[in-house]
């Protein structure tokens, strides 16, 4: 059947458009503005071309920014999906334990992100929080605001507090997805645990995996109010991620130029690592169906 | 392979079952002997799969014992039990491919790689998939796959039994012949138990030499399709098998009569008093429509081919009968009468044995 042309859509997603306009292409439009042109305020405006851009890509600061910030992604993603995973596997399948789990594990998902990076600040405080008390009383050299190592680990262990459930539920679903004649027939195929997860679980746990990788990964990559509300960035710059680093820059220092192009940049690569996953995605999708 | 005894066996999914409606599987006592061909055959929701289900062992039964041959296996694994189970809905691995899927029982159980090898053919070319050991298991058609898992349930050939639970539900009438076919001579040449859950009667017994009917939790007869037909133990029995099911009729037993509506029918054997609700059943196959006997009133005539079926009433209850070919029905005033020694009498639905043969009890 020949699908009727009808223009009038247009017309209905017109206010949406306006709206996306104002809150989103003109903003950018405006760093883009930023990022080839000096200002030094009044609204003048001096060419620099991609001078902004130069400074960026062979900047050391950035460069050590972004190390950071990959590192602190690949942590993140190569302790909170396995996590999650072994989480989702071992909690109750039905009955008052599976709820009150599950709202259990949607609490830290619901509190506020500076208020998460403020309960960790206070927390690990050495002289008044549970945390940072205690393993000082046990004979630990912890200290997060002056020992490099001490603060990337709180940042993480924070980070993995606040967002290990995420990728636990939706593992959860995926499990629950999962019809109890699987299991049965796994246990008259004599499979072994392994064998279960391997061949069963993890299966039909891909999809939503796969998303759990991509929003943990966009969101970690992305991280600002939590460690910036924990440790500002320090001590010196050990937990400077890239968005705190972009903030300085613009709002600290306020070199609009070059932080706009440092912006872009930053969304590009955003832009790009999503566009693999997305791919890789469809591809293994396409694949499977063949 | 060895016999399977259920010994005072019950289940209830329920943590503490009150009264006996609270047993999905009511208290029994049951012999599987080895090597013989089982159908199982019952409404949806009389049992059927609890039943399987405690035999492979996924179900632990809330009381009562079960063994293969002399061993106690109550509380032993499915693994240990050594059983194959094939469900209702296909169950493969998705990303394995037809070969491995079939040779998983196999690996998991340390076989010889040639061993499986030469197994897995064996296997494939009785389920007609050789073309498609290796595909991915995933993209496969529902039919295909439920061939897959027939394939794993019929892989290994030391289990104690197999048991197929409605397996050919999702596939098509003619494959469902052909693979009922392969089942019966894969069980004449291996002679493993099985034991085939199903509620659709022709597939019961064409497969089965034994048919054991259970209804509400309880097994109401076994024996083969002919005491089926015959002699049902239980009013249900007499109205699921066949087509269409027994007629049911109120009436009192006297002697070797039975008296309904003013009408003394013969019996053909003496009964003993009975206590209850008293039925006679008769077969629609042995109701013959002439000028005599009891006054029927005839609602319609469905023709089905062989034969048509003349849907009654008598006496105000739905009665059926079957008319050979080339008789036809009475306009008005049509009368039944029944076949001598085909009528069973029933005593609050269980059959009451004539008092000859029990001996005068």
């Amino acid at each position: 059947m020949e699908k009727t042309q009808n223009n009038k859509a247009w017309f209905l997603i017109l206010p949406v458009l306006v709206l996306v306009a104002f809150s989103a292409v003109l903003p950018l439009m405006t760093v883009v503005n930023y990022s080839v042109n000096d200002t030094f305020g009044n609204n003048a405006f001096f060419w620099t071309g991609l001078e902004w851009f130069e400074e960026m890509v062979t900047s050391s600061r950035l460069h050590d920014a972004l190390g950071r910030q990959i590192l602190f992604s690949l942590i993140i993603l190569a302790i909170q999906v396995p996590l999650g995973i072994f989480i989702a596997l071992n909690m109750p399948k039905k009955g008052f334990w599976a709820s009150f789990c599950l709202v259990l594990m949607a609490l830290p998902l619901l509190i506020p992100f500076n208020v998460v990076g403020t309960i960790w600040q206070i927390f690990g405080r050495v002289d008044i929080g549970l945390l940072g008390h205690t393993l000082a009383a046990m004979g630990f050299d912890y200290n997060y605001t002056n020992d490099p190592l001490d603060a990337w680990i709180t940042v993480v262990v924070m980070d993995v507090w606040h967002w290990t459930s995420l990728v636990a539920l939706l593992c959860y679903a995926g499990l629950q997805s999962i019809p109890q004649a699987y299991y049965q027939a796994a246990k008259i195929d004599q499979a072994t645990r392994w064998s279960v997860f391997r061949y069963i679980e993890l299966p039909k746990m891909k999809g939503v995996l796969l998303i759990a990788v991509l929003l943990r990964f966009m969101d970690s990559f992305m991280i600002y109010t939590e460690p910036f509300v924990l440790t500002g960035g320090g001590p010196g710059n050990s937990t400077t991620f890239l968005s705190i680093d972009l903030a300085k820059m613009a709002t600290g220092q306020f070199d609009l130029g070059p932080a706009a192009a440092f912006s872009l940049m930053y969304y590009c690569v955003i832009l790009l690592i999503s566009w693999v996953f997305y791919t890789v995605m469809t591809n293994l999708d396409r694949e499977e169906n063949r | 392979m060895s016999r399977i005894t259920l010994s005072n066996l019950a289940h209830s999914y329920l943590p503490n079952p009150k009264g006996e409606d609270d047993f999905a599987l009511k208290e029994m006592d049951h012999i599987w002997e080895d090597g013989g061909a089982y159908a199982l055959l019952g409404a949806s929701g009389c049992g059927k799969t609890t039943l399987l289900n405690i035999i492979s062992g996924l179900v632990r039964p809330s009381q009562g014992r079960v063994l293969f041959g002399e061993r106690d296996v109550t509380d032993a694994e499915t693994t240990e039990r050594n059983i194959a189970q094939v469900f209702q809905f296909p169950v493969v691995y998705d990303t394995m491919t037809v070969r491995q899927n079939l040779a998983f029982p196999l690996r998991n159980r340390g076989m010889d790689p040639a061993y499986i090898a030469r197994r897995i053919d064996q296997i494939a070319a009785m389920i007609g998939m050789e073309a498609m050991l290796d595909r991915k298991a995933r993209g496969l058609t529902a039919d295909a796959k439920q061939k897959i898992s027939l394939g794993r349930g019929m892989v290994r050939e030391d289990v104690n039994a197999i048991l197929f639970d409605e397996p050919l539900t999702v596939i098509d009438p003619h494959m469902k012949w052909e693979l009922r076919t392969q089942l019966k001579s894969l069980h004449r040449e291996f002679g493993h138990t099985m034991i085939y859950v199903t509620h659709d009667q022709t597939e019961a017994l064409t497969f089965a030499d034994k048919v054991v009917v259970m209804h509400d939790g309880r097994v109401v007869q076994m024996g083969t399709p002919e005491e089926l037909f015959e002699t049902p133990a239980h009013t249900f029995v007499g109205y699921f098998i066949g087509s269409p099911g027994m007629n049911l009729l109120d009436a009192e037993i006297a002697g070797s009569e039975a008296r309904l509506q003013g009408v003394s029918v013969p019996l053909g054997a003496a009964y003993g008093p009975t206590t209850g609700r008293t039925q006679i059943g008769i077969r629609p196959e042995y109701v013959l429509i002439s000028d005599e006997g009891l006054p029927v009133t005839v609602k319609r005539v469905e023709d089905v081919g062989r034969h048509r079926i003349v849907r009654a009433e008598l006496a105000g209850q739905p009665f059926s009968a079957i008319l050979p070919e080339g008789m036809s029905v009475p306009a008005d005033g049509a009368r039944v009468s029944f076949a001598t020694g085909k009528v069973n009498v029933y005593a609050n639905d269980w059959r009451v044995a004539p008092a000859e043969t029990r001996g005068g009890a």
